[in-house]
C-alpha cells in the first residue's frame, strides 16, 4: 500500500515537473518599458508573481522601437517559448502576423483583439474602473471642477475619459470636467513636461482633482497636482505612493492578473484562445486603497464608491463604453 | 479673461525657457561655422546628469554642475570629430543624439533600476520658484499687480536666466572681440586665419558656450520644470530649437522671439483643447495641436523670407590644400 502510494506520489511529482518544464512563458512589453510605474509594470508584476508561486522562469523583452515588436515575438516563438504575451494595443499587427506563422504556439495580447485560433485577446472594462475613480473625484472636489489628462488621443483613452465623466456626473450632475489629450503620436506617452503644463492649466481653471491616463506623461501630471496642493489620480498600477497624500487613488487595471492567468492556464494545459473581457465583476479593474491615500478617503466616499461598484457588478449601473459607438453620452 | 491671458503667457514663459537656451546654444555653434544637430542629445544628457546627481546628492546646484559638464563633454566630442578630425558635422550630431538617448536610458536603468528613470526629486534637489519682492503686496494693484505677481514672479531661476541669455548673447556676439571674431569665422574662416587667429580654438570656444547653454536647458527640463529624468524626455525640443534658429535667421533677439512664439502657440494649444467655440462645439484636439506647425509653415513661407545660414557653416576648415 505504502509502496503504491509512494509510486503514485512519485509519478505525480514527475508528471508535475514534466508539465511545468514544458511551458516556457514569455512577455513582450510595449514602448515605455517594464518599469513605467504603470501599465507595463503591472504585466511584469504578474509574471514575477507567477515565477514566485510556481518557480517557472520566464523571458521578457522591452522593445525600443516599433520595428522590434515583430522580431521579438518571432524570436521567442522560434526559441520555443509558449505562451507569449504581448502587452499593448500597438502590438496587434505584429501578433497577427507572427501568430499566423506559428499556429502551434499560444499568444496573448492585452488591450486589442486579434482574431486567430491561437490568440487570447484580453480586454479590460476601463470605463468601469474609471467610473469609480470619477465618483471619488467628484466627492473629493471642493470646487466642483475636476480634470482628465489623456496620453495619445485614441478611442481606448477616450473610454477612460468617458467612464470618468460618467462617474463624476453620477455624483454631481453639474460638475465641470476638463478633458485634455497630450498629443497624437507615441511621444504623448512620454512627455512629463507637457503633462505638467496641461495639469497646471486645469488647476488654474479651478480643477482640484485630476485623473491621468497618460503613461509616463502622467508622472508630470501627478507632480504638478502635488505641487499645487491638489489631488491627482493614478492609473493602471497603484501610483498612490508617488506623492503620498496627494494621490487620491489609482484606477487599477489588473494586467498582472491577466498575465498570471494566461501563464497558469498554459501550465495546466487549459490555455484557450478567444476574447476575454475583464471588468469589475471579474476583478479586472478596480481602485487602489493603501496607507498612502487612507487619510484622503472619507468613510462616506468609501461607502459611495463601494455602492457604485456593487451596482455595476449587479448590472444596475451600466457604464457607457466609448468604443462601442465612439461617443460619450454623459 | 484678463487672468486667462496672463496664465497662458505664464505658461508660455515656462515652455519657452528650454527652447531659448537650446536655440542660443545652436546659435553660438552655427555662427562659428559648426552645424549642431546634436542639441537634442546634449539636452537629454544634461537632463539625465542633472537629475541623477541631484537624486544622489540632494542638491540641484550640484546637478546643474553635472549637467553643464556632461553637455560640454558632448560638445567637445562633437568639436573633436568635426573641427580637429574634419568629420561630417551632421553625422557627428546625429551620432551624439543616438548616444545620448541610449546611454541615458542604459545608465539610468543600471543605477536606479526604474526603467531608465531617476527617482522623483523634491526639496533642495529641485530648483524652486522664485518669489520676486512685492509679489504679494502688489498683487492687489489693478493690471500691473497681477502681471507682476502671476506673470513675472514665481518662476524658476533658469527661466530668468534664459531671458537674460538672449540680450547677453547679442552683446557678446556684437560688442566683444570674441563675438566678432566668432561671427567672422562662420562667414570666412580663411580671413580670420590670415589675421593670425586660430580658427580651431575659436570654434572650440564657441562649442563650449554651446555646451554650457544646452546644459542649462537640460537641467531645466529635469530639475526645474520636471522633477526627475524620464527616457527621451527632451521630446524633440532640440529640433524645435533648431527650427527656431532658422526662423530667427541666426540672430539672438529674434531667436528669443521665435522661441516665445513657439512656446506661446504650444500654451494656446493646451488651453484651447476642449474649449467650446461659442456653442459650435469643440475643435478636435488634432487640429489644435497642428496649429503651431501650420503657423510656422505660413510664417516661414510668407513673412520671414529667405533664411541664409552662415556661409562657412558645415564646412570643416582646411588651412592649406
Amino acid at each position: 500500500m505504502l509502496r503504491k502510494l509512494m509510486a503514485a506520489l512519485a509519478a505525480a511529482l514527475i508528471g508535475g515537473a514534466a508539465a511545468a518544464a514544458e511551458i516556457k512563458p514569455a512577455v513582450v512589453y510595449d514602448l515605455g518599458g517594464k518599469f513605467d510605474k504603470s501599465f507595463n509594470e503591472a504585466a511584469w508584476m504578474g509574471a514575477e508573481r507567477f515565477k514566485a508561486d510556481t518557480g517557472i522562469d520566464y523571458r521578457d523583452f522591452e522593445i525600443q522601437n516599433d520595428a522590434q515588436r515583430e522580431q521579438a515575438l518571432r524570436r521567442f516563438a522560434q526559441q520555443g517559448y509558449n505562451p507569449i504575451i504581448a502587452i499593448g494595443f500597438s502590438q496587434a499587427a505584429a501578433v497577427e502576423k507572427v501568430a499566423a506563422e506559428f499556429p502551434e504556439v499560444n499568444f496573448g495580447i492585452v488591450d486589442m483583439v486579434v482574431d486567430l485560433p491561437n490568440v487570447r485577446s484580453i480586454l479590460f472594462r476601463e470605463h468601469e474602473g474609471s467610473f469609480l475613480v470619477g465618483v471619488m473625484a467628484a466627492m473629493a472636489s471642493k470646487t466642483g471642477k475636476v480634470g482628465f489628462v489623456g496620453g495619445m488621443d485614441i478611442p481606448l483613452i477616450r473610454r477612460f475619459a468617458c467612464g470618468y465623466l460618467g462617474g463624476v456626473r453620477y455624483v454631481n450632475p453639474k460638475a465641470e470636467v476638463f478633458q485634455q489629450m497630450t498629443g497624437d503620436t507615441g511621444a504623448a506617452w512620454n512627455d512629463p513636461a507637457k503633462g505638467a503644463e496641461i495639469a497646471r492649466s486645469q488647476i488654474d481653471r479651478g480643477a482640484d482633482v485630476i485623473y491621468h491616463a497618460a503613461g509616463g506623461t502622467g508622472v508630470g501630471v501627478l507632480q504638478a497636482a502635488a505641487e499645487a496642493g491638489v489631488l491627482g489620480i493614478g492609473v493602471d498600477s497603484n501610483q498612490n505612493g508617488l506623492h503620498p497624500g496627494h494621490v487620491l487613488t489609482s484606477m487599477l487595471k489588473r494586467v498582472d492578473q491577466a498575465v498570471y492567468k494566461a501563464f497558469e492556464d498554459a501550465m495546466k494545459g487549459q490555455f484557450t484562445a478567444g476574447i476575454y473581457v475583464l471588468g469589475l465583476k471579474e476583478d479586472g479593474v478596480g481602485y487602489a486603497m493603501d496607507e498612502n491615500n487612507a487619510p484622503l478617503v472619507t468613510p462616506e466616499m468609501k461607502a459611495a464608491v463601494e455602492a457604485a461598484a456593487d451596482k455595476i457588478r449587479s448590472g444596475e449601473i451600466v457604464v457607457h463604453d466609448y468604443m462601442s459607438d465612439m461617443s460619450c453620452p454623459y | 479673461m484678463f487672468l486667462d491671458i496672463l496664465l497662458v503667457l505664464d505658461s508660455t514663459l515656462r515652455i519657452s525657457a528650454p527652447l531659448i537656451l537650446a536655440c542660443l546654444a545652436g546659435l553660438f555653434a552655427e555662427r562659428s561655422g559648426v552645424f549642431d544637430i546634436g542639441l537634442e542629445g546634449k539636452m537629454l544628457a544634461a537632463a539625465f546628469a542633472a537629475a541623477a546627481t541631484a537624486a544622489v546628492t540632494g542638491s540641484a546646484w550640484l546637478g546643474l554642475v553635472a549637467a553643464l559638464g556632461a553637455s560640454v563633454f558632448l560638445a567637445m566630442v562633437h568639436g573633436f570629430a568635426c573641427i580637429t578630425q574634419r568629420g561630417n558635422q551632421i553625422v557627428s550630431g546625429v551620432a551624439i543624439n543616438f548616444i545620448a538617448a541610449g546611454a541615458t536610458a542604459l545608465l539610468g536603468q543600471a543605477w536606479f533600476g526604474q526603467g531608465g528613470r531617476t527617482p522623483s526629486l523634491s526639496g533642495a534637489a529641485k530648483f524652486q520658484d522664485i518669489r520676486l519682492p512685492g509679489a504679494e503686496s502688489l498683487a492687489q494693484l489693478p493690471v500691473a499687480g497681477p502681471i507682476w505677481a502671476e506673470l513675472i514672479s514665481g518662476h524658476k531661476l533658469l527661466v530668468y536666466l534664459a531671458f537674460l541669455a538672449a540680450p547677453a548673447s547679442w552683446w557678446v556676439l556684437h560688442r566683444t572681440r570674441f563675438g566678432m571674431r566668432l561671427r567672422a569665422v562662420g562667414e570666412n574662416p580663411a580671413a580670420v586665419d590670415t589675421a593670425g587667429i586660430s580658427v580651431a580654438w575659436l570654434r572650440y570656444r564657441a562649442l563650449i558656450v554651446c555646451g554650457l547653454l544646452c546644459g542649462l536647458s537640460g537641467a531645466y527640463l529635469s530639475t526645474a520644470q520636471g522633477a526627475g529624468f524620464i527616457p527621451n524626455m527632451s521630446a524633440g525640443k532640440g529640433f524645435i530649437a533648431l527650427a527656431a534658429l532658422i526662423f530667427a535667421k541666426w540672430r539672438p533677439i529674434q531667436a528669443l522671439l521665435a522661441c516665445l512664439l513657439f512656446g506661446f502657440l504650444d500654451a494656446v494649444a493646451i488651453r484651447l483643447q476642449g474649449f467650446d467655440w461659442f456653442g459650435l462645439g469643440e475643435l478636435p484636439s488634432q487640429a489644435v495641436q497642428a496649429l503651431p506647425y501650420l503657423l510656422t509653415v505660413i510664417l516661414l513661407a510668407g513673412f520671414i523670407g529667405r533664411a541664409v545660414a552662415p556661409r562657412a557653416g558645415g564646412v570643416p576648415y582646411v588651412k592649406e590644400r
